[in-house]
């Protein structure tokens, strides 16, 4: 049984290695693109059923948003944003328990014998997705920052010299955003992988029946750490485009 | 004792210890929450949303130990 902490080079396209967990991804944005193109130019003023499952889910997380931050107007503006990253981080912790990821690979000699290398796996499992994911999160959260409140009072935050403490303040603030992309990375990949890991273990030991709680763990993992991860970006969202003190 | 032994020995014991203190966290916040859905069921959503958050961040410390468990297992 073998387990990689690195995702492994399925391809290279002119120079540039494709792992499996990009392919996953791939996958994950095309589910989402065929939604989005299944509606698009067919929106009916009397929705039909796919229609209203769709306005159902939209409509749920807008109102969830709105009791995190409180004002409408916010909502609209944090909403692209936000729905994004909680439907892909959904849709791809899913993807990855399905049948075929991880087991579907190709055969290669290593040091220690044969080794499957798979063609699958699930994105989220790979440290470098997550962290392009966090650094989006922070870095987004800073623009929005400085877009709703203005530059000079944004950064007034982190570099301020009204008096030592509030100049030590800056710093420690300063130190917390980049704790918080190692925490978002960190959080969600240790899950995801951890998750992979439990699996592939299981799974070699006993494969009928006592994978199942597994699994349902499994997909309740993946929906909440989508949740927290957004909601975790909505919350420092309106902490920094929050007018005064 | 040779290398395999210890780095297995040394995944177990970081994850094995980094995960009482955030557990403990975990029970005194879902408890405290509890508490006060009891005392005022009203506001249950809010102190919901603020509970599953603080749950969020205590349980990370729980993963950044069992990260560096894999990093001492696998890499």
């Amino acid at each position: 049984m073998h387990i990689s902490f690195f995702p492994e080079t399925i391809i290279e396209i002119a120079g540039w290695p494709i792992s499996n967990s990009i392919i996953m991804s791939w996958l994950a944005t095309a589910f989402l693109l065929t939604i989005a193109f299944l509606l698009k130019g067919k929106l009916k003023l009397v929705p039909g059923k796919f229609q209203c499952l769709i306005e159902t889910l939209i409509e749920g997380m807008e109102n969830f948003m709105t009791t995190v931050t409180g004002d409408k107007e916010k909502t609209k503006k944090f909403f692209p944003l936000i729905a994004t990253f909680f439907l892909f981080i959904l849709v791809s912790n899913w993807m990855g328990i399905l049948p075929g990821v991880g087991s579907i690979g190709i055969w290669e000699e290593g040091e220690h014998g044969r080794f499957l290398v798979p063609l699958f796996r699930s994105t989220n499992s790979d440290i470098n997705m997550t962290m392009a994911l966090a650094m989006i999160s922070v870095i987004a959260t800073q623009i929005f920052g400085v877009s709703l409140v203005g530059f000079f009072k944004y950064f007034s935050k982190f570099i301020s010299f009204k008096g030592p403490i509030d100049f030590i303040v800056g710093i420690l603030e300063l130190v917390a955003e980049i704790a918080k992309i190692i925490s978002f990375s960190f959080r969600l990949f240790g899950n995801i992988f951890a998750g992979e890991v439990l699996l592939m273990v299981i799974f070699f030991l006993i494969p009928l029946v006592v994978p199942l709680p597994f699994l349902f763990l499994e997909i309740f993992v993946g929906f909440v750490q989508a949740l927290v991860f957004s909601m975790l970006t909505l919350v420092f969202l309106t902490v920094a485009t929050q007018k005064g003190h | 004792m040779e290398t395999e032994a210890i780095k297995s020995l040394a995944s177990a014991i970081a994850i094995a210890l980094g995960a009482i203190a955030p557990s403990l966290g975990i029970g005194m916040l879902a408890s405290k929450a509890m508490e006060a859905i009891g005392r005022n069921p009203e506001a249950a959503s809010k102190i919901q949303t603020a509970m599953i958050l603080a749950i969020a961040f205590t349980e990370a410390i729980a993963i950044y130990a069992l990260v560096v468990a894999l990093i001492i297992k696998f890499v």
